[in-house]
């Protein structure tokens, strides 16, 4: 579970909100989505849910260890995989002290689980950045995390890595029942695998509901300032559903 | 044996064959047979130093072993900081230099031979402002109680100029005959001032800075992700890089205190360890260490054996250094082992 009452941001010496009194509440399993453009706040929410930076206002309530996944991995050491999953067992390990056998079979059992074997032993620079975000995901899991905060997971993933990361965050949630909150800047991916949505308009509004609602056109047009269209099309005798923005409509003004 | 295995053991036979060129090499040759006899003495095996010359074990416990064992500890201390600060500040360019105090620690030294005071007040005035220089960085790096590795590094590279510049300073105005080579040889660097005494004050402020770095080696690998993603792990950041700086110094401040400066140690070994074993700190660390020890012991033999006059300690370690550091960058560079 985690919820959010009241909460709201804004940074030091700036009178803006990034958002405010903004309500959620998840329950176990249950999968979030942050939508909104550039700059508006959206990894500012997910490091505040993580607790990396102090909401302005309002409250945060978790009950289960936070993992936060970064955009990308960005240490300069080339450290393997598996070095790289084992540090998510920090929480674990005394400050002087090194990671026991415990340690490392959960690092290994996160390995397996996000289906990385064969890469255990590589340089996690020599992976592409589909494999450096399972990689991560798996470093989360070996932390024992209860709620999984993603930023921007798929952003740097061609769509069938797309799929994958999405069919894995979805067993994730359906089957480990773990809570899910997520950055995206793309609504497909929130209707195919949250419950619900978060959307930050700026200048401290921001809503908060189902993600069928939140995905309506009228309030993706409003929150990117682009026509944006849902599309329903049969994909094999099951029906799906995907949101592209109307480019031609009229590019905004430079 | 692992790959691991094999290449500690390697360092351990560097280490053991780097002692014993250190006790036997100099202008007073003596044969490594001699050196093996003593060194079975003094663990209660054979007849020790009865079975040597006089002179020969006099030079041996009186000199060299103290020197020995300064220069392989000051050498394992920098390596080993050396490592830990490019861990944390996750820069290849990082050595002890960077956090300001070997300029502090040096200006204490300088202002004490100025001022014509003792070399016991000489070495606790360099540790002394090593240590003070490093809380003027620190200071001068907070902000709203946080502090960035940025501001770090900028503030240890102001803090190094402002005391560089003390030391010119001081020795523009110290006496040509007597105190300025007195400063000069000070600052070059060397162990030719090892005693008994001095070995027994050196290893024991050495030893408990770095077991605290050595035990903590798997946190080195979280601080290197980056403050964030450390945070983000559980890490208590500050309170854990704060512990890491602390010992560094310690183990810098009393070095140079010691032993004037020795640049390049901090920098090259740490790069080496990692060509050697990885980037995994947790094994990168001991070898570093390990190697540190055993380049400063073969670095100080040649600086006191190859002329009739000891040659600079700074100046042999730059001289060496600097050229293989060029090598193992042009060497790592199609292997990436620093993505920047």
């Amino acid at each position: 579970m985690i919820a959010a009452n009241a909460l709201g941001f804004r940074h030091p010496g700036q009178s803006a909100w990034l958002f405010r009194d903004l309500d959620f509440h998840l329950e176990r399993g249950q999968t979030l989505a942050l939508l909104g453009r550039n700059g508006r706040g959206k990894t500012t929410l997910l490091k505040c849910l993580a607790g990396l930076l102090t909401p302005v206002e309002g409250t945060i309530a978790r009950d289960g260890a936070v993992g936060y996944v970064p955009q990308a991995f960005a240490s300069p050491f080339p450290y393997s995989v598996f070095d790289v999953v084992l540090m998510g067992r920090a929480r674990h390990v005394g400050l002087f002290s090194t990671p026991t056998a415990e340690d490392r079979a959960r690092a290994r059992e996160a390995i397996a689980e996000i289906g990385l074997d064969a890469f255990a032993d590589r340089r996690i620079d020599t992976l592409s950045g589909g494999e450096r975000q399972l990689a991560l995901i798996a470093r989360a899991l070996a932390a024992q995390a209860e709620i999984l905060l993603l930023d921007e997971p798929a952003s740097a993933l061609d769509f069938r890595n797309q799929a994958k990361l999405l069919a894995l965050l979805r067993t994730l949630s359906r089957e480990r029942g773990l809570t899910i909150l997520m950055t995206t800047h793309d609504p497909t991916h929130a209707l195919e695998i949250a419950d619900r949505a978060v959307l930050l308009h700026g200048g401290g509004h921001a809503e908060e509901g189902a993600v069928a609602d939140m995905c309506a056109e009228d309030r993706l047009t409003a929150l990117y300032g682009l026509e944006m269209r849902r599309l329903e099309f049969d994909a094999g005798g099951r029906s799906a559903a995907g949101i592209l923005p109307h480019y031609g409509a009229g590019y905004p003004r430079l | 044996m692992t790959r691991q295995g094999a290449v500690f053991a390697g360092l351990a036979v560097l280490l053991l064959a780097a002692m014993t060129t250190a006790l036997s090499a100099g202008r007073y040759a003596i044969a490594p047979g001699d050196v093996l006899t003593l060194a079975s003495g003094w663990i209660g095996i054979g007849p020790g130093r009865a079975g040597v010359a006089e002179p020969v074990w006099r030079v041996v416990e009186l000199v060299r072993v103290p020197r020995m064992l300064i220069g392989g500890f000051v050498g394992a201390g920098l390596a080993l900081s050396g490592a830990i600060l490019q861990g944390v500040f996750r820069n290849p360019l990082v050595d002890p230099h960077v956090i300001g105090v070997s300029s502090g620690a040096a200006f204490g030294g300088v202002l004490a031979i100025l001022l014509g005071l003792g070399a016991a007040v000489l070495w606790s005035m360099a540790f002394a402002f090593g240590l003070f220089a490093v809380v003027l960085v620190i200071g001068l790096s907070r902000r709203a109680g946080q502090s960035s590795i940025l501001m770090l590094v900028l503030s240890g590279v102001v803090v190094a100029a402002l005391f560089a510049a003390l030391v010119s300073l001081a020795t523009y105005f110290a006496d040509p005959n007597s105190t300025l080579p007195a400063i000069v040889f000070w600052l070059m660097g060397s162990f030719a001032s090892a005693t008994p005494e001095r070995a027994w004050r050196m290893i024991p402020i050495l030893t408990a800075c770095a077991v605290p770095l050595l035990l903590m080696r798997f946190r080195i690998n979280i601080l290197s992700l980056g403050d964030e993603e450390a945070r983000g792990l559980g890490l208590r950041v500050e309170r854990t890089r704060w512990l890491a700086l602390a010992c560094v110094t310690g183990i810098t401040a009393a070095s140079v205190a010691n032993s004037g400066i020795v640049g390049w140690v901090g920098l090259v070994v740490p790069h080496f360890a990692r060509a050697l074993v990885g980037p995994d700190h947790r094994v990168l660390l001991p070898a570093a260490a390990l190697l540190g020890a055993s380049y400063m012991l073969l670095v100080d033999t040649l600086a006191r054996s190859v002329i009739a006059a000891e040659i600079p300690l700074g100046v042999l370690t730059a001289i060496i250094g600097a050229p293989v550091f060029m090598l193992l960058l042009r060497r790592s560079h199609g292997d990436e082992s620093w993505r920047t």
